[in-house]
Protein backbone atom coordinates (compact mmCIF):
# COMPACT_ATOMS: atom_id res chain seq x y z
CA UNK A 1 0.00 0.00 0.00
CA UNK A 2 1.48 3.50 -1.26
CA UNK A 3 2.11 6.80 1.14
CA UNK A 4 -0.60 9.04 0.99
CA UNK A 5 -1.65 12.52 3.06
CA UNK A 6 -3.67 10.95 5.31
CA UNK A 7 -1.15 7.92 5.71
CA UNK A 8 0.21 7.34 9.45
CA UNK A 9 3.30 6.00 9.91
CA UNK A 10 5.44 4.82 12.83
CA UNK A 11 8.85 3.55 13.41
CA UNK A 12 8.64 0.16 12.55
CA UNK A 13 8.95 -2.92 15.25
CA UNK A 14 12.64 -4.22 15.95
CA UNK A 15 13.78 -0.65 14.80
CA UNK A 16 15.22 2.31 16.92
CA UNK A 17 15.44 5.83 15.84
CA UNK A 18 17.40 8.08 17.50
CA UNK A 19 20.55 10.77 17.68
CA UNK A 20 23.98 9.97 17.93
CA UNK A 21 25.76 12.85 19.41
CA UNK A 22 29.15 10.60 17.87
CA UNK A 23 28.73 10.95 14.14
CA UNK A 24 26.46 14.33 14.40
CA UNK A 25 23.29 12.48 12.62
CA UNK A 26 19.87 10.21 13.15
CA UNK A 27 20.69 6.70 12.93
CA UNK A 28 18.11 4.01 12.67
CA UNK A 29 19.40 0.79 14.66
CA UNK A 30 18.00 -2.81 14.07
CA UNK A 31 19.33 -6.19 14.79
CA UNK A 32 22.70 -5.83 14.53
CA UNK A 33 22.70 -3.41 12.19
CA UNK A 34 22.53 0.56 11.59
CA UNK A 35 21.51 2.79 9.12
CA UNK A 36 22.88 6.57 8.99
CA UNK A 37 20.59 9.00 8.19
CA UNK A 38 20.80 12.16 6.03
CA UNK A 39 19.58 15.29 7.42
CA UNK A 40 16.22 14.72 5.59
CA UNK A 41 15.49 11.55 5.94
CA UNK A 42 15.99 12.07 10.05
CA UNK A 43 13.88 15.02 10.03
CA UNK A 44 10.69 13.29 8.41
CA UNK A 45 11.17 9.62 10.44
CA UNK A 46 11.59 11.50 14.14
CA UNK A 47 8.36 13.11 12.95
CA UNK A 48 6.75 9.30 12.20
CA UNK A 49 5.35 9.30 15.98
CA UNK A 50 2.23 6.73 14.45
CA UNK A 51 -0.37 10.10 15.65
CA UNK A 52 0.40 12.83 12.63
CA UNK A 53 -0.47 11.89 9.31
CA UNK A 54 2.00 12.82 6.64
CA UNK A 55 0.06 15.77 5.51
CA UNK A 56 0.65 17.22 8.68
CA UNK A 57 4.49 15.88 8.51
CA UNK A 58 4.76 17.66 5.34
CA UNK A 59 3.31 21.38 7.04
CA UNK A 60 5.78 20.97 9.99
CA UNK A 61 8.88 20.64 7.52
CA UNK A 62 7.88 23.20 4.92
CA UNK A 63 6.81 25.85 8.42
CA UNK A 64 10.58 23.85 10.10
CA UNK A 65 12.80 25.06 6.59
CA UNK A 66 10.33 27.97 5.60
CA UNK A 67 9.75 26.48 1.96
CA UNK A 68 6.97 24.55 0.37
CA UNK A 69 6.47 22.10 -2.49
CA UNK A 70 7.97 19.25 0.02
CA UNK A 71 4.58 16.48 -0.62
CA UNK A 72 5.75 14.45 -3.05
CA UNK A 73 9.02 13.75 -1.72
CA UNK A 74 8.04 13.09 1.20
CA UNK A 75 5.58 10.83 0.45
CA UNK A 76 8.07 8.78 -1.80
CA UNK A 77 10.19 8.29 1.06
CA UNK A 78 7.53 7.07 3.23
CA UNK A 79 7.49 4.46 0.77
CA UNK A 80 10.74 3.01 0.66
CA UNK A 81 11.33 3.54 4.47
CA UNK A 82 8.01 1.07 4.87
CA UNK A 83 9.57 -1.56 1.33
CA UNK A 84 12.50 -1.41 4.19
CA UNK A 85 10.49 -1.66 7.35
CA UNK A 86 11.89 1.20 8.76
CA UNK A 87 7.96 2.10 8.90
CA UNK A 88 5.33 0.52 10.01
CA UNK A 89 1.69 2.29 8.89
CA UNK A 90 -0.31 2.77 11.92
CA UNK A 91 -3.59 3.65 9.90
CA UNK A 92 -3.85 3.86 5.99
CA UNK A 93 -6.67 5.50 4.46
CA UNK B 1 53.73 1.22 10.36
CA UNK B 2 52.76 4.13 8.18
CA UNK B 3 50.44 6.78 9.84
CA UNK B 4 46.73 5.85 9.00
CA UNK B 5 43.76 8.19 9.62
CA UNK B 6 42.77 8.26 13.34
CA UNK B 7 39.93 5.57 13.37
CA UNK B 8 35.80 6.29 13.56
CA UNK B 9 34.27 4.95 17.11
CA UNK B 10 34.02 0.68 17.92
CA UNK B 11 30.45 1.26 16.86
CA UNK B 12 29.57 -2.23 17.70
CA UNK B 13 30.84 -3.39 21.17
CA UNK B 14 30.64 -7.31 21.76
CA UNK B 15 30.47 -8.12 25.39
CA UNK B 16 31.72 -12.13 26.08
CA UNK B 17 29.84 -12.42 29.16
CA UNK B 18 31.14 -15.76 29.96
CA UNK B 19 32.84 -18.69 28.28
CA UNK B 20 30.33 -21.08 30.74
CA UNK B 21 28.37 -22.89 28.08
CA UNK B 22 25.51 -25.98 28.45
CA UNK B 23 26.14 -26.73 25.20
CA UNK B 24 29.65 -28.08 23.23
CA UNK B 25 29.33 -27.12 19.65
CA UNK B 26 32.49 -28.83 17.70
CA UNK B 27 33.07 -25.70 15.49
CA UNK B 28 32.70 -22.75 19.03
CA UNK B 29 35.10 -19.72 18.46
CA UNK B 30 35.41 -19.68 21.71
CA UNK B 31 39.04 -19.88 21.98
CA UNK B 32 40.62 -23.51 22.56
CA UNK B 33 42.35 -22.67 26.15
CA UNK B 34 39.06 -20.78 27.33
CA UNK B 35 38.75 -23.00 30.41
CA UNK B 36 42.27 -21.08 31.33
CA UNK B 37 40.72 -17.79 31.28
CA UNK B 38 37.37 -18.29 33.92
CA UNK B 39 38.64 -14.98 35.83
CA UNK B 40 34.81 -13.58 34.78
CA UNK B 41 34.62 -9.65 35.17
CA UNK B 42 32.56 -8.29 37.89
CA UNK B 43 28.99 -6.58 37.18
CA UNK B 44 30.31 -3.23 37.90
CA UNK B 45 32.97 -3.85 36.01
CA UNK B 46 30.95 -4.71 32.85
CA UNK B 47 28.61 -1.35 33.58
CA UNK B 48 31.67 0.65 32.83
CA UNK B 49 32.67 -0.70 30.41
CA UNK B 50 29.15 -0.34 28.46
CA UNK B 51 29.61 3.30 29.45
CA UNK B 52 33.14 4.25 28.48
CA UNK B 53 32.03 2.14 25.13
CA UNK B 54 28.68 4.82 24.94
CA UNK B 55 30.99 7.39 25.46
CA UNK B 56 33.57 6.50 22.93
CA UNK B 57 30.07 6.16 20.05
CA UNK B 58 29.83 2.70 20.52
CA UNK B 59 25.69 1.98 19.47
CA UNK B 60 25.25 -1.51 19.16
CA UNK B 61 25.54 -3.95 21.86
CA UNK B 62 26.48 -7.60 21.34
CA UNK B 63 26.07 -9.85 24.46
CA UNK B 64 27.42 -13.20 23.79
CA UNK B 65 29.40 -16.08 25.63
CA UNK B 66 29.77 -19.36 25.68
CA UNK B 67 26.06 -18.73 26.76
CA UNK B 68 25.00 -15.36 28.31
CA UNK B 69 22.06 -15.96 30.59
CA UNK B 70 24.60 -18.29 32.38
CA UNK B 71 25.11 -14.67 34.09
CA UNK B 72 22.89 -13.74 36.56
CA UNK B 73 23.11 -10.19 36.03
CA UNK B 74 22.19 -9.98 33.01
CA UNK B 75 19.25 -8.11 33.45
CA UNK B 76 20.76 -5.35 35.54
CA UNK B 77 23.49 -5.11 32.28
CA UNK B 78 20.82 -5.07 30.18
CA UNK B 79 19.30 -2.04 31.67
CA UNK B 80 22.40 0.06 31.75
CA UNK B 81 22.49 -0.44 28.34
CA UNK B 82 19.26 0.95 27.65
CA UNK B 83 19.77 3.46 29.96
CA UNK B 84 22.56 4.20 27.89
CA UNK B 85 21.51 4.32 24.34
CA UNK B 86 22.36 1.10 22.69
CA UNK B 87 20.67 -1.32 20.91
CA UNK B 88 21.17 -4.88 22.42
CA UNK B 89 21.35 -7.80 20.92
CA UNK B 90 21.67 -11.38 22.95
CA UNK B 91 23.05 -13.64 21.12
CA UNK B 92 21.77 -17.11 23.13
CA UNK B 93 20.86 -21.18 22.75
CA UNK B 94 17.87 -20.43 24.14
CA UNK B 95 18.72 -22.73 26.97
CA UNK B 96 17.99 -20.66 30.52
CA UNK B 97 15.46 -18.36 28.76
CA UNK B 98 11.83 -19.09 30.95
CA UNK B 99 9.07 -16.76 30.35
CA UNK B 100 9.68 -15.12 33.59
CA UNK B 101 13.81 -14.18 32.13
CA UNK B 102 12.22 -13.25 29.13
CA UNK B 103 9.72 -10.75 30.78
CA UNK B 104 12.66 -9.51 32.88
CA UNK B 105 14.79 -8.72 29.85
CA UNK B 106 12.13 -7.27 27.64
CA UNK B 107 11.29 -4.76 31.06
CA UNK B 108 15.25 -4.02 31.39
CA UNK B 109 15.06 -2.88 27.70
CA UNK B 110 16.72 -5.54 25.65
CA UNK B 111 15.98 -5.08 22.12
CA UNK B 112 16.17 -8.21 19.79
CA UNK B 113 17.48 -12.05 20.51
CA UNK B 114 19.09 -13.98 18.10
CA UNK B 115 17.85 -17.86 18.91
CA UNK B 116 20.96 -20.40 17.42
CA UNK B 117 20.06 -23.69 16.91
CA UNK B 118 22.64 -25.73 19.29
CA UNK B 119 24.72 -27.86 17.26
CA UNK B 120 23.44 -30.88 16.11
CA UNK B 121 26.21 -33.30 15.71
CA UNK B 122 26.33 -35.06 18.82
CA UNK B 123 22.19 -36.04 18.55
CA UNK B 124 21.67 -35.50 14.75
CA UNK B 125 18.79 -37.77 14.57
CA UNK B 126 17.16 -35.88 17.41
CA UNK B 127 17.35 -33.13 15.38
CA UNK B 128 16.12 -33.97 12.39
CA UNK B 129 13.51 -35.52 13.73
CA UNK B 130 12.47 -32.40 15.14
CA UNK B 131 11.82 -33.71 18.67
CA UNK B 132 13.73 -32.13 21.36
CA UNK B 133 15.61 -29.65 19.24
CA UNK B 134 12.17 -28.27 18.16
CA UNK B 135 10.76 -28.50 20.78
CA UNK B 136 13.41 -26.39 22.85
CA UNK B 137 13.48 -24.00 20.03
CA UNK B 138 9.51 -23.22 19.34
CA UNK B 139 9.44 -23.18 23.09
CA UNK B 140 11.83 -20.47 22.97
CA UNK B 141 10.39 -18.74 19.40
CA UNK B 142 7.32 -18.30 21.28
CA UNK B 143 8.44 -16.37 24.05
CA UNK B 144 10.51 -13.80 21.88
CA UNK B 145 7.32 -13.14 19.88
CA UNK B 146 5.09 -13.16 23.39
CA UNK B 147 7.69 -10.32 24.45
CA UNK B 148 7.43 -8.92 20.71
CA UNK B 149 11.15 -8.98 19.42
CA UNK B 150 12.12 -9.34 16.00
CA UNK B 151 12.20 -13.04 15.53
CA UNK B 152 15.84 -14.07 14.21
CA UNK B 153 17.46 -17.11 13.84
CA UNK B 154 20.58 -18.23 13.25
CA UNK B 155 22.21 -21.82 12.09
CA UNK B 156 25.71 -22.42 11.71
CA UNK B 157 25.76 -24.29 8.18
CA UNK B 158 28.73 -27.45 8.03
CA UNK B 159 29.24 -30.91 6.45
CA UNK B 160 27.29 -32.82 8.82
CA UNK B 161 24.01 -30.66 8.41
CA UNK B 162 24.29 -28.82 5.39
CA UNK B 163 22.51 -31.92 3.36
CA UNK B 164 19.96 -31.12 5.67
CA UNK B 165 19.41 -27.26 4.78
CA UNK B 166 15.55 -27.75 3.46
CA UNK B 167 14.27 -29.22 6.95
CA UNK B 168 16.49 -26.54 8.39
CA UNK B 169 14.77 -23.49 6.75
CA UNK B 170 11.12 -25.17 7.20
CA UNK B 171 11.87 -25.33 10.80
CA UNK B 172 12.92 -21.72 11.18
CA UNK B 173 9.41 -21.04 8.49
CA UNK B 174 7.39 -22.92 10.73
CA UNK B 175 8.58 -21.29 14.24
CA UNK B 176 8.01 -17.67 12.52
CA UNK B 177 11.52 -16.40 11.79
CA UNK B 178 11.71 -13.32 10.07
CA UNK B 179 15.20 -13.22 9.35
CA UNK B 180 17.07 -16.62 9.33
CA UNK B 181 21.37 -16.13 8.62
CA UNK B 182 22.38 -19.44 7.42
CA UNK B 183 26.06 -19.11 8.38
CA UNK B 184 28.77 -21.52 7.45
CA UNK B 185 31.56 -22.48 9.79
CA UNK B 186 34.54 -20.20 9.80
CA UNK B 187 37.18 -22.10 10.69
CA UNK B 188 39.36 -20.75 13.69
CA UNK B 189 39.41 -22.30 17.03
CA UNK B 190 37.05 -25.66 17.71
CA UNK B 191 36.09 -25.19 14.43
CA UNK B 192 39.80 -25.36 13.15
CA UNK B 193 40.59 -27.96 15.17
CA UNK B 194 37.44 -29.93 13.70
CA UNK B 195 37.82 -29.17 10.15
CA UNK B 196 38.24 -32.58 8.25
CA UNK B 197 34.84 -33.42 9.51
CA UNK B 198 33.09 -29.98 8.71
CA UNK B 199 34.42 -28.86 5.73
CA UNK B 200 31.68 -29.17 3.36
CA UNK B 201 32.24 -30.11 0.05
CA UNK B 202 31.78 -27.73 -3.40
CA UNK B 203 28.84 -30.03 -4.24
CA UNK B 204 26.86 -29.38 -1.52
CA UNK B 205 27.66 -25.54 -1.09
CA UNK B 206 25.67 -25.28 -4.07
CA UNK B 207 23.20 -27.23 -3.24
CA UNK B 208 22.91 -25.60 -0.16
CA UNK B 209 22.32 -22.15 -2.02
CA UNK B 210 20.00 -23.60 -4.52
CA UNK B 211 17.55 -24.27 -2.07
CA UNK B 212 18.09 -21.32 0.07
CA UNK B 213 17.22 -19.40 -3.04
CA UNK B 214 13.87 -22.14 -3.26
CA UNK B 215 12.76 -21.00 -0.08
CA UNK B 216 13.35 -17.13 -0.45
CA UNK B 217 10.81 -17.74 -3.79
CA UNK B 218 8.45 -18.94 -1.66
CA UNK B 219 8.39 -17.22 1.37
CA UNK B 220 9.40 -13.21 -0.06
CA UNK B 221 9.62 -10.73 2.23
CA UNK B 222 8.08 -13.23 5.33
CA UNK B 223 11.24 -14.40 6.12
CA UNK B 224 14.77 -12.96 4.72
CA UNK B 225 16.88 -15.10 4.29
CA UNK B 226 21.16 -14.54 4.78
CA UNK B 227 23.26 -17.12 3.49
CA UNK B 228 27.10 -16.60 4.58
CA UNK B 229 29.33 -18.35 1.80
CA UNK B 230 32.62 -19.88 3.51
CA UNK B 231 35.76 -17.95 2.24
CA UNK B 232 37.28 -21.38 1.88
CA UNK B 233 35.62 -22.10 -1.60
CA UNK B 234 35.18 -18.41 -2.76
CA UNK B 235 38.85 -17.99 -3.35
CA UNK B 236 38.60 -14.54 -2.63
CA UNK B 237 39.78 -12.78 1.61
CA UNK B 238 36.95 -10.60 3.42
CA UNK B 239 37.15 -7.96 5.54
CA UNK B 240 38.11 -9.40 9.42
CA UNK B 241 35.06 -7.75 11.30
CA UNK B 242 35.26 -4.94 9.05
CA UNK B 243 38.57 -3.84 8.98
CA UNK B 244 41.25 -4.61 12.49
CA UNK B 245 40.03 -1.90 14.86
CA UNK B 246 37.95 -0.08 12.31
CA UNK B 247 34.22 -1.32 14.17
CA UNK B 248 34.43 -4.13 16.56
CA UNK B 249 35.54 -3.46 20.12
CA UNK B 250 35.10 -7.64 21.44
CA UNK B 251 35.21 -7.65 25.14
CA UNK B 252 36.16 -11.03 26.63
CA UNK B 253 34.86 -12.82 30.16
CA UNK B 254 38.11 -11.35 31.47
CA UNK B 255 38.43 -8.46 30.25
CA UNK B 256 40.28 -8.96 27.26
CA UNK B 257 39.93 -6.11 25.04
CA UNK B 258 39.96 -7.95 21.34
CA UNK B 259 40.09 -6.57 17.78
CA UNK B 260 38.05 -9.65 16.81
CA UNK B 261 36.67 -12.42 18.98
CA UNK B 262 39.37 -14.91 17.74
CA UNK B 263 42.64 -12.45 18.09
CA UNK B 264 43.30 -13.47 21.13
CA UNK B 265 45.09 -16.38 19.39
CA UNK B 266 47.24 -14.47 17.48
CA UNK B 267 51.22 -14.04 18.62
CA UNK B 268 52.58 -10.75 19.44
CA UNK B 269 52.11 -9.27 22.91
CA UNK B 270 49.05 -9.90 24.93
CA UNK B 271 45.91 -8.11 24.49
CA UNK B 272 44.97 -5.28 26.28
CA UNK B 273 43.21 -5.29 29.49
CA UNK B 274 39.67 -3.29 30.28
CA UNK B 275 40.85 -4.08 34.41
CA UNK B 276 44.10 -2.12 33.58
CA UNK B 277 43.10 0.61 30.80
CA UNK B 278 40.17 2.61 29.71
CA UNK B 279 38.46 1.95 26.13
CA UNK B 280 39.50 5.22 25.08
CA UNK B 281 42.93 3.89 25.35
CA UNK B 282 42.32 0.74 24.16
CA UNK B 283 41.11 1.79 21.13
CA UNK B 284 43.48 4.57 20.24
CA UNK B 285 46.57 4.02 21.47
CA UNK B 286 47.01 0.34 23.04
CA UNK B 287 49.72 -1.54 20.07
CA UNK B 288 47.59 -4.55 20.01
CA UNK B 289 44.52 -2.15 18.47
CA UNK B 290 47.02 -0.54 16.09
CA UNK B 291 48.90 -3.79 15.29
CA UNK B 292 47.15 -4.55 11.65
CA UNK B 293 45.11 -1.61 11.23
CA UNK B 294 44.49 0.11 7.73
CA UNK B 295 47.27 -1.10 4.92
CA UNK B 296 50.54 -0.14 6.36
CA UNK B 297 51.18 -3.05 7.85
CA UNK B 298 51.40 -5.62 5.11
CA UNK B 299 53.47 -7.47 3.10
CA UNK B 300 53.44 -8.30 -0.51
CA UNK B 301 51.85 -9.82 -2.23
CA UNK B 302 48.82 -7.75 -0.29
CA UNK B 303 51.02 -4.39 0.07
CA UNK B 304 51.16 -3.83 -3.63
CA UNK B 305 47.81 -5.41 -4.61
CA UNK B 306 44.81 -3.27 -6.01
CA UNK B 307 41.93 -4.87 -3.61
CA UNK B 308 43.67 -4.02 -0.37
CA UNK B 309 41.75 -1.55 0.05
CA UNK B 310 38.85 -3.80 -0.35
CA UNK B 311 40.04 -6.75 1.73
CA UNK B 312 42.48 -5.02 3.75
CA UNK B 313 44.15 -8.50 3.93
CA UNK B 314 41.60 -10.35 4.89
CA UNK B 315 41.88 -12.70 8.16
CA UNK B 316 44.68 -12.52 10.63
CA UNK B 317 43.64 -15.44 12.71
CA UNK B 318 43.37 -17.66 9.35
CA UNK B 319 46.97 -16.39 8.41
CA UNK B 320 48.18 -17.21 11.87
CA UNK B 321 46.78 -20.62 11.43
CA UNK B 322 47.48 -21.93 8.06
CA UNK B 323 50.72 -19.87 6.72
CA UNK B 324 51.69 -19.65 10.43
CA UNK B 325 52.51 -15.88 9.86
CA UNK B 326 50.10 -13.16 11.09
CA UNK B 327 51.08 -10.41 8.54
CA UNK B 328 50.60 -13.15 5.06
CA UNK B 329 47.85 -12.27 3.22
CA UNK B 330 44.87 -14.36 4.26
CA UNK B 331 45.17 -18.21 2.52
CA UNK B 332 41.50 -18.01 1.47
CA UNK B 333 42.76 -15.36 -1.04
CA UNK B 334 43.95 -17.16 -4.81
CA UNK B 335 46.77 -14.75 -5.05
CA UNK B 336 48.15 -15.84 -1.42
CA UNK B 337 51.05 -18.07 -1.82
CA UNK B 338 49.87 -20.48 0.96
CA UNK B 339 46.62 -20.93 -1.55
CA UNK B 340 47.15 -24.29 -2.33
CA UNK B 341 46.42 -25.25 1.45
CA UNK B 342 43.06 -24.41 1.53
CA UNK B 343 42.21 -25.77 -2.51
CA UNK B 344 43.55 -29.13 -0.96
CA UNK B 345 41.22 -28.64 2.20
CA UNK B 346 38.83 -28.71 0.40
CA UNK B 347 39.32 -30.95 -2.20
CA UNK B 348 39.96 -33.48 0.70
CA UNK B 349 36.46 -32.35 2.39
CA UNK B 350 33.61 -35.93 2.00
CA UNK B 351 36.86 -38.18 1.53
CA UNK B 352 37.57 -40.42 3.65
CA UNK B 353 41.08 -39.22 3.97
CA UNK B 354 39.39 -36.23 5.28
CA UNK B 355 38.86 -37.31 9.11
CA UNK B 356 42.55 -37.73 11.11
CA UNK B 357 40.77 -37.98 14.69
CA UNK B 358 37.34 -38.11 16.44
CA UNK B 359 35.60 -34.54 16.85
CA UNK B 360 36.58 -33.03 19.81
CA UNK B 361 33.35 -31.09 21.63
CA UNK B 362 33.88 -27.92 23.06
CA UNK B 363 33.87 -28.57 26.83
CA UNK B 364 36.36 -27.49 29.73
CA UNK B 365 38.30 -31.51 30.01
CA UNK B 366 39.18 -30.91 26.86
CA UNK B 367 39.91 -27.29 26.64
CA UNK B 368 42.55 -27.53 29.81
CA UNK B 369 43.88 -31.01 27.61
CA UNK B 370 44.19 -28.89 24.79
CA UNK B 371 45.61 -25.85 26.81
CA UNK B 372 48.23 -28.31 28.56
CA UNK B 373 49.79 -29.90 25.23
CA UNK B 374 51.14 -27.38 22.37
CA UNK B 375 47.34 -27.42 20.75
CA UNK B 376 47.07 -26.99 16.82
CA UNK B 377 45.40 -23.91 15.94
Amino acid sequence: MTAAPDTVARIGSGFRLQWEPAQSCFVLLYPEGMVRLNQSAGEILRRCDGQRDAAAIVADLEAAFSTSGLEGDVLAFLDMAHRQRWLDWARTP
Amino acid sequence: MTATAPPGPPLWLLAELTYRCPLHCVFCFNPLDFAAHADELSTADWLRVLREGRALGAVQLGLSGGEPLLRDDLETIVAEARRLGFYSNLLTSGVGLTPARARALRAAGLDHVQLSFQDSTREMNDFLSHTKTFDLKSRVARLIKDEGWPMVMNVVLHRLNIDHVDRIIGMAHELGAEYLELANTQYYSWAHLNRAHLLPTHEQLRRAEECAERWRERVGDRMRILFVAPDYHEGTAKRCVNGWGSTLLNVAPDGVALPCHTARMLPGAAFPNVRDASLRDIWFESEGFQRYRGTGWMKEPCASCEHKERDLGGCRCQAWLLAHDARAADPVCRLSPHHALVTAAVARAGTDAAVEHPLVFRDASNSNRLSRSAAPG
